[in-house]
């Protein structure tokens, strides 16, 4: 007897729709054989069955939402197997999740002094959050268009440009072959003809083809024309590392980017930044740099509704008020550093956490002002330490602040070596909840 | 999708001596090219002197290209080229004034200064460039042919590159998304026999050039790059191709250039008979100083009067460009970015 289990679809898959059974009871399956179809918000796909036998029960229902990864479906008796082999779930397990990615659970401070107080609040994705960011933009303006990977027939490798083809066209929303280095050249040479491209890529790992472009025609063109030539271009996509991908698809580039003058860089983490920003980002006359976090994409967070919201490039946000200890963090490492912040609190220490959000310009003055309360800094990155973003924060604090630290700055990141597969080792190359609290307890000498 | 049925790589011949240029249009190009060719020289001299740094490549044997190409743009449509730019940015009409001071790093430049040689650039010339890395202006230029199409605009970008882009993956890359999408583009080869030091036979597996496109259904032509007529005859055509929606167009130009890479290279790949040869028999200054004989019309006074013209604009140029001031140091912060409109 054999339990067939919901398997996971992708890499960073948790649960997920059981839409339909195509076996029942009693029914002969052999390997290979089309058993079930299971929905995420990223993909329907086909399951096959890998053991051959007669499918005892049907263990959940098609049309049950929700469902864990790893649960048994069905069960499968009988037969033999043809070769004798040791029944592996049919996909290999995902990597246990370090850390709690729920909503953010801790104080929002009063954030949006600018919204009516009555504003309406709903629950969006950061997925859909920056679907919505590039529709509402579309709408708006006729030179911004969608090219990418997978973005129109396939509705995004992620689904992030879900329904964009079915309301925009193939004109405005375009499948490119693969091909970074030549596609990212078009959209530069398409702003530069005064278009405003969203240029998706897959992954950010996969704009190493592209680099040339982003830095030496996107970045540099306005400078080196004397101003005639403008190039309002997105770059866009996931960054970072994603889960047991391994060392070419698990790379955070913040810090590449956030070197460049020319270029503006945001690295949201809720789905209120994801789209405020991208839309302030769609809108800017500079190319930018929008690294979003592929393990965010399906992530809640209540976002206004009904109004256009664009949050200001260049502003950091105070998501956690403390006395203690600044723990400055973006993208996905936010989450962390609020739980960190959290378990930090059952200790007596009181964190506050700055979300950086953007990179470049780096808003060093609301850290700068946040240490001079707290006297105390860590920074969390996804990249390596080495010439990073934390580095650069550590540099803005010592050049403004170094009268009010008392103690040396702590950086907690990815550590120093290639991301690894394994899963025991990835969870040890990367920054951790633990990593934070144990940073911030060294630097309150506690 | 509907797609030409075949690929018509062929070579054309030279167009009959005069039979597709009027006297005006000859003397018209003989002037643009002289005023390339003076330009250049004076440009090699001001780097002897210190006054222009870094790299400077000179256009010195490929003028009949620029120019031809130029006589069939229509108002609006593109030129993007590679860092060997002086030659296009006077076809298109910029002022040697600007593009010189631009060489010695002066604020009257084009630029202020601050783009360089290689780094040029006029929006009201349609001018995009002047890019420094080997092949970028291939994708880039397919991306404002990108922008005629989105825009419905009748628009054609004339995308330049030499036989040493040729081998960059992206020039390929680009061909494929132009084909697959009928973009208005025309791809210009300027094929000078030499990237940098290495000879077009060392470097290509395939050295007719107007072939590459070959596999992506792109049309090519190879055109004697030295007969300014041919050239403009050539481009007509692939700029009809183009507005029309069929598409891309390669035009392999075969040419010369009589000057090193840059003005620091030794030239120890080729001999100096072989630059000599090409000067006594091929060139295009000369060539269409025969064409204008031929047909009766190399009015001695007429010519005269043009070399005496680009003289003195050159020397103009010159001396504009030498005392035109350094930029301003408050310019090193401005035009990095643009003001986000509110």
């Amino acid at each position: 007897m054999t339990d067939i289990l919901m398997p996971a679809l992708s890499p960073t898959m948790e649960e997920g729709t059981l839409a339909k059974w195509f076996v029942k009871a009693g029914d002969t399956v052999r390997s290979g054989d089309v058993i079930a179809e299971i929905e995420t918000d990223k993909a329907t796909m086909e399951v096959e069955a890998v053991d051959e036998g007669v499918i005892e029960a049907i263990l959940i229902p098609e049309g049950s939402e929700e469902v864990k990864v790893n649960t048994p479906i069905a069960r499968l008796v009988g037969q033999a197997p043809v070769v004798p082999a040791p029944a592996p779930p049919p996909v290999p397990v995902v990597a246990p999740e370090p850390v709690n990615l729920a909503p953010a659970p801790s104080i929002l401070v009063a954030i949006r002094p600018e919204l009516p107080a009555d504003v309406k609040m709903v629950k969006i994705t950061v997925r859909d959050a920056l679907r919505d960011a590039m529709a509402e933009e579309m709408r708006r303006d006729d030179a911004v268009f969608l090219m990418g990977e997978e973005v129109a027939q396939y509705q995004g490798a992620y689904k992030v440009s879900r329904d964009l083809l079915q309301e925009f066209g193939d004109r405005r929303v375009i499948d490119t072959p693969i091909t970074e280095h030549g596609f990212a050249g078009l959209g530069v040479g398409a702003a530069m003809a005064g278009l405003k491209p969203i240029i998706e890529f897959m992954t950010f790992n996969f704009a190493m083809q592209a680099i040339d472009h982003i830095i030496n025609s996107a970045a540099k063109t306005l400078y080196m024309s004397g101003g005639q030539i403008r190039c309002s271009v997105v770059f866009r996509g996931p960054n970072g590392a994603a889960a047991r991908v391994g060392a070419q698809h698990s790379q955070d580039y913040s810090a590449w980017y956030a070197q460049i003058p020319g270029l503006k860089v945001i690295a949201p983490y809720d789905a209120a930044d994801a789209k405020g920003l991208l839309k302030a980002a769609i809108r800017d006359p500079n190319p930018v740099v929008f690294l979003e976090h592929e393990m965010l994409y399906g992530t809640e967070f209540e976002i206004p509704a009904d109004v256009d919201w664009v949050v200001p490039i260049g502003k950091a946000k105070v998501r956690r008020v403390g006395k203690d200890v600044t723990i400055t963090a973006h993208s996905r490492m936010v989450g962390l550093a609020l739980k960190a912040a959290d378990d930090l609190a059952a200790q007596g220490i009181d964190a506050e956490v700055i979300d950086l959000r953007t990179l470049r310009p780096l808003d060093h003055e609301t850290i700068v002002e946040s240490v001079k309360k707290t006297n105390r800094l860590v920074t969390a990155e996804e990249g390596w330490g080495p010439m990073g973003v934390g580095a650069e924060v550590v540099a803005r604090v010592l050049e403004h602040a170094f009268d009010y630290l008392d103690a040396p700055p702590t950086r907690v990141c990815q550590e120093d070596v290639p991301m690894p597969y394994a899963a025991n080792l990835e969870l040890l190359s990367l920054p951790s909840v633990e990593k934070i609290v144990l940073a911030a307890k060294a630097v309150c000498y506690r | 999708m509907a797609r030409s049925p075949a690929v018509s790589a062929s070579k054309t011949k030279k167009a009959p001596v005069g039979a597709t240029a009027t006297k005006d249009e000859l003397l018209g190009y003989y002037r643009d090219m002289l005023m390339i060719r003076r330009f250049e020289e004076r440009a090699g001299q001001l780097y002897g002197m210190g006054l222009i740094g870094g790299f400077c490549h000179l256009y010195i044997g490929q003028e009949a290209i620029a120019v031809g190409v130029q006589a069939i743009k229509k108002a609006g449509d593109q030129v993007i080229t590679g860092y060997r730019d002086h030659g296009h940015m006077l076809a298109c009409g910029m002022d040697p004034r600007e593009v010189m001071a631009e060489l010695t790093g002066r604020a009257g430049g084009s630029s202020k200064g601050k783009g360089g040689s290689m780094h040029m650039f006029s929006t009201t010339a349609d001018f995009y460039g002047g890019h420094g890395i080997v092949g970028a202006q291939v994708s880039l230029g397919t991306g404002l042919a990108l922008a005629n199409k989105y825009k419905a605009n009748g628009n054609v970008c004339f995308a330049y590159f030499g036989d040493g882009a040729a081998n960059q993956g992206q020039v390929y890359e680009s061909f494929n998304m132009a084909e697959l999408w009928s973009l208005p583009v025309v791809y210009v080869i300027e094929n000078n026999q030499y990237a940098m030091g290495t000879s077009i036979e060392r470097s290509s597996a395939e050295t007719h050039l107007y072939k590459r496109g070959a596999s992506f259904l792109i049309p090519g032509e190879e055109v004697d790059g030295m007969d300014v007529v041919a050239v403009r005859d050539a481009a007509g055509r692939a700029a009809e191709h183009a507005r029309s929606g069929k598409g891309p167009y390669i035009l392999e130009m075969k040419t010369y250039r009589y000057r090193g890479h840059s003005m620091s290279d030794p030239a120890k790949y080729r001999t100096r008979e072989e630059v000599d040869q090409v000067r006594k028999t091929r060139d295009p200054i000369d060539h269409l100083q025969e064409l204008l004989e031929k047909n009766g019309w190399a009015d001695d006074a007429a010519l005269k009067a043009i070399d005496a013209d680009v003289k003195r604009i050159v020397a103009d140029a010159a001396e504009f460009a030498r005392t035109s001031p350094e930029p301003d140091p408050s310019e090193l912060y401005t035009d990095v970015y643009l003001e986000a409109a509110q």
